[in-house]
């Protein structure tokens, strides 16, 4: 049995936070759940992934997170449980969906994980997602520990029903990545069957219901604020004149902080963990009670702004300030020194905090970039495409594992700003400069949100050159299905959907699938692409080797060596092709035969075909 | 109740977060309030692995620079790297076998000389255990027990209240039966070994 499934209310167990977060969803009765990974939000969805398993929980895995949404939006809206989760990028591509799925509202609990990620740890942008509340007029959650982000996402479908609207649980990577004691409740059993009464003028938002129904959001609106101001999870902790505001995982950095500086009596903390609408009602009561104010916040100036609005209007004028005082601003995620420093200065309190010790002295440490592994078979294609066409072609990218192909030798990204843009940016780089143009996408990648730029480059005649790197699964987030992957291997029914026709049936001529471990090949097809006028699309298909391990071990296949006879030091496999297993034995190339994993490749790369399979 | 802070370091594949939970149910194991924090994503493809794990009540999941108590490093000279988060007050414990960084192994950068950044980190810290956890780890059957090799030594340092038990319980929790016995031999060793620094 999966052990987030154990019914045994009072047990505790040390959880992930994103692990607390499922088990809250399981413990409320959790009928339906979607997603599409990305990190921090990905171990949610792979714990309802597992329990799906042996349950009648259902879950996908959705194409994107817009479709996750709506899937459970139609099962919410037919009075199930359902939850979507996804990072603080994925509601971007959501976002059409949820803003006017507040109009409609649910019947059944809905709750939507927006998993954001303060110092981009593994993300493109570090946006503050609190503001999507605002924009939606959708309830907010923030947990503050993995104990709290259970009860909270239990909370959260409760506050759903109330309300019939969808509720945002709203969390940072230190949140979602830290265990934590969690005390386990009784799991709520599962309703599984819902049902749907017709009723256009509240379900389909042509104009005239949508006016209507923008006037019930505002009353649930007024509602909402109502609940917050009532709800346990926003407390004021001690009666000090001395106040701080504080959420998420800031404060326990406050907490800590108060302890440390024995100054806990002078304060009142304001804990704002339904943020969203602000419990205003709290929010003066606090401001009455305290002669100035210091809002301890990750990212941007969100409830800030709020509070120095609210004591306008309100007539107190205490200093509120947050940003901009000392080491606090917009950037990057906080810590507990900076927080304990920034309070005691900002309060006049002594303070003094250990020393780290002298790094003058120490010598430089070598940079240890992630890198692509040995036999990836994106560094073959990427090998082949550059020796096809070098620096004169531009390269948009894509969000994946490949994306580590922007680090030299290979340099094979030049431009990447989401999921999807290195299709329809390719376009607008070919349309500007006339250059050669080769965009690369991922599989799963391809699927969320490359299709419509393909089609798109296709209706409008672009010439460009759409290379897939079909490694038959989602690397990056953890080796999760999309649907190009060949689901037999996870014993399920196989619902693969071919790439290539999709591609041919989006109106593509000039279509080729390679080997990329085939080096030969490869450079012929980007050849024949780079002559062809308008889209052509190269699929390089081969296997995660990470993936193949688990899901489909073969028979391990020999390693390679360095012929020290052949040799004559070129450096190619080293300067242009960079597998992490070459090393330098004085100045002989050598192969780690523990890291090959006996691709090829590399055999193919080097010019005196020294390098060879061992005996 | 005191609090202690704990930084684990190494490289993607070393495994660091085993290493920190089973720090981290130890201490659950021994009534010790404890938080636990781990990098995951896109900084595992090799790439530097930190975690964090907190214990006696602070609610803070993760260290600030200079306030480590004790700093456990899988590989010297990410060690090094993290010598950012001692204090004079920090024992750091350091496995000595390099993993070294594609960059270095192709001639593209310079690995640090191991033996004078251990006496440079000796001089600056409470305690310096320096030990072969690839050697031991090999002895106890696996090169990949070297995390719970770095376990046993931080047992022995006396560093954290929790006594090699509730390391040994939180193993068999944690592990498959088929594991136990190499990285509970893996263990032993890191504590004897540390014993003889």
């Amino acid at each position: 049995m999966h052990e987030l499934l154990k019914e045994n209310p009072g047990e505790k167990m040390l959880l992930l936070g994103n692990e607390a977060i499922a088990r809250g969803a399981i413990e409320a009765g959790l009928a339906l759940a979607t997603a599409y990974p990305g990190t921090p939000s990905s171990e949610v969805a792979l714990a309802f992934y597992q329990i799906h398993q042996e349950t009648d929980l259902y879950f996908e895995y959705s194409v994107n997170e817009k479709v996750a949404l709506e899937v459970a939006a139609g099962a919410a809206v037919s009075g199930l449980r359902s939850m979507v989760t996804m990072k603080h990028v994925g509601v971007n591509v959501a976002a059409d969906a949820l803003m006017t799925l507040a109009y409609t509202g649910v019947n059944g609990g809905m709750v939507i994980l927006t998993a954001d990620d303060p110092s981009l740890f593994s993300s493109q942008n570090e946006q503050d997602n609190r503001y999507y509340a605002k924009l939606s007029g959708l309830p907010m959650l923030e947990p503050s520990t993995p104990q709290e982000a259970k009860e909270m996402t239990a909370a959260a479908f409760d506050i759903s029903e109330a309300l019939s609207l969808p509720v945002l649980l709203r969390t940072t990577t230190r949140i979602n990545h830290s265990r934590g004691i969690v005390t386990l409740g009784a799991i709520r059993p599962r309703k599984t069957h819902g049902s749907f009464t017709k009723d256009p003028s509240s379900y389909v938002t042509v104009p005239a219901v949508s006016r209507n129904l923008h006037i019930k959001l505002l009353k649930k609106h007024d509602q909402a604020k109502a609940m917050a101001d009532r709800s346990p999870f926003n407390v004021l902790i001690g009666q000090g004149k001395k106040g701080i505001v504080t959420n998420g995982v800031s404060f326990g950095y406050v907490q800590d902080a108060l302890k440390d500086l024995r100054a806990e009596a002078q304060f009142t903390v304001l804990k704002l963990g339904f943020g969203h609408p602000l419990p205003e009602g709290l929010v003066r009561r606090f401001l009455e009670q305290v002669d100035q104010v210091l809002v301890v916040e990750e990212l941007e100036p969100y409830y800030e702004e709020q509070i120095r609005s609210l004591a306008q209007s309100m007539g107190r004028f205490v200093p509120i300030k947050g940003k901009g005082v000392g080491k606090f601003d917009r950037l990057f995620e906080y810590d507990p020194a900076r927080v304990r420093k920034t309070i005691a200065d900002f309060f006049g309190l002594p303070y003094s905090g250990r020393q780290p010790v002298d790094l003058s002295d120490l010598p430089p440490v070598p940079a240890r970039p992630p890198n692509l592994c040995p036999g990836c078979p994106h560094r073959a294609t990427f090998y082949a495409v550059r020796k096809v066409a070098g620096d004169e072609a531009i390269y948009p990218t894509d969000i994946g594992c490949y994306t580590l192909g922007m680090l030299p030798p290979l340099s094979m990204a030049d431009f990447l700003i989401c999921m999807g843009s290195s299709i329809g940016t390719a376009a607008g780089f070919s349309k500007a400069t006339g250059r050669p143009i080769i965009a690369f996408i991922g599989d799963s990648t391809f699927f969320h949100a490359g299709i419509p730029g393909l089609v798109n480059a296709v209706h409008n005649n672009h010439k460009l050159i759409l290379i897939i790197l079909d490694n038959e699964t989602t690397a990056m987030t953890g080796h999760q299905p999309h649907p190009g992957v060949d689901m037999s291997l996870l014993g399920r029914p196989n619902t693969r959907i071919s790439i290539e026709e999709v591609v041919r049936g989006a109106g593509v001529k000039q279509v080729k699938v390679v080997t990329p471990r085939k080096v030969k090949e490869t450079m012929a097809a980007v050849k024949e692409a780079l002559a062809h006028d308008g889209v052509s699309v190269i699929i390089s298909r081969e296997i995660c080797p990470l993936y193949a391990r688990r899901v489909a071990p073969g028979p391990k296949k020999r390693p390679f060596y360095v012929n020290e006879n052949r040799c004559k030091n070129h450096r190619a496999c080293v300067n242009l092709f960079a597998c992490p297993a070459f090393y330098l034995d004085g100045e002989q190339v050598r192969i780690n035969e523990n890291l090959c994993i006996g691709c090829a490749v590399c055999a193919q790369v080097c010019p005196e075909n020294a390098i060879l399979p061992k005996k | 109740m005191e609090t202690y802070r704990i930084v684990f370091v190494g490289v993607g594949g070393q495994g660091n977060l085993l290493s920190s939970r089973v720090l981290g149910e130890a201490a659950m194991m021994a009534g010790l309030p404890v938080n636990v924090s781990e990098v995951h994503g896109m900084a595992q493809r090799g790439g530097v692995v930190e975690s964090a794990v907190v214990l006696g009540g602070a609610l803070s999941p993760i260290v600030s620079d200079g306030e480590a108590d004790v700093l456990i490093g899988f590989e010297p000279s990410e060690t090094l790297r993290a010598m950012g988060k001692c204090s004079p007050e920090t024992t750091v414990i350091t496995n000595i076998i390099p993993l070294i960084p594609f960059t270095v192994a192709v001639g593209k950068g310079t690995y640090p000389d191991i033996k004078k950044s251990l006496e440079l980190i000796r001089s600056k810290v409470k305690r310096l255990i320096a030990l072969n956890a690839d050697a031991l780890a090999e002895q106890a059957g696996s090169g990949q027990a070297v995390n719970i090799v770095m376990l046993g030594a931080l047992a022995q340092s006396g560093a954290v209240p929790i006594t090699s038990e509730y390391y040994k319980e939180a193993l068999k929790k944690i592990l498959n039966p088929k594991l136990w016995e190499i990285n509970l031999k893996a263990f032993d060793l890191g504590y004897k070994a540390a014993e003889q620094v």
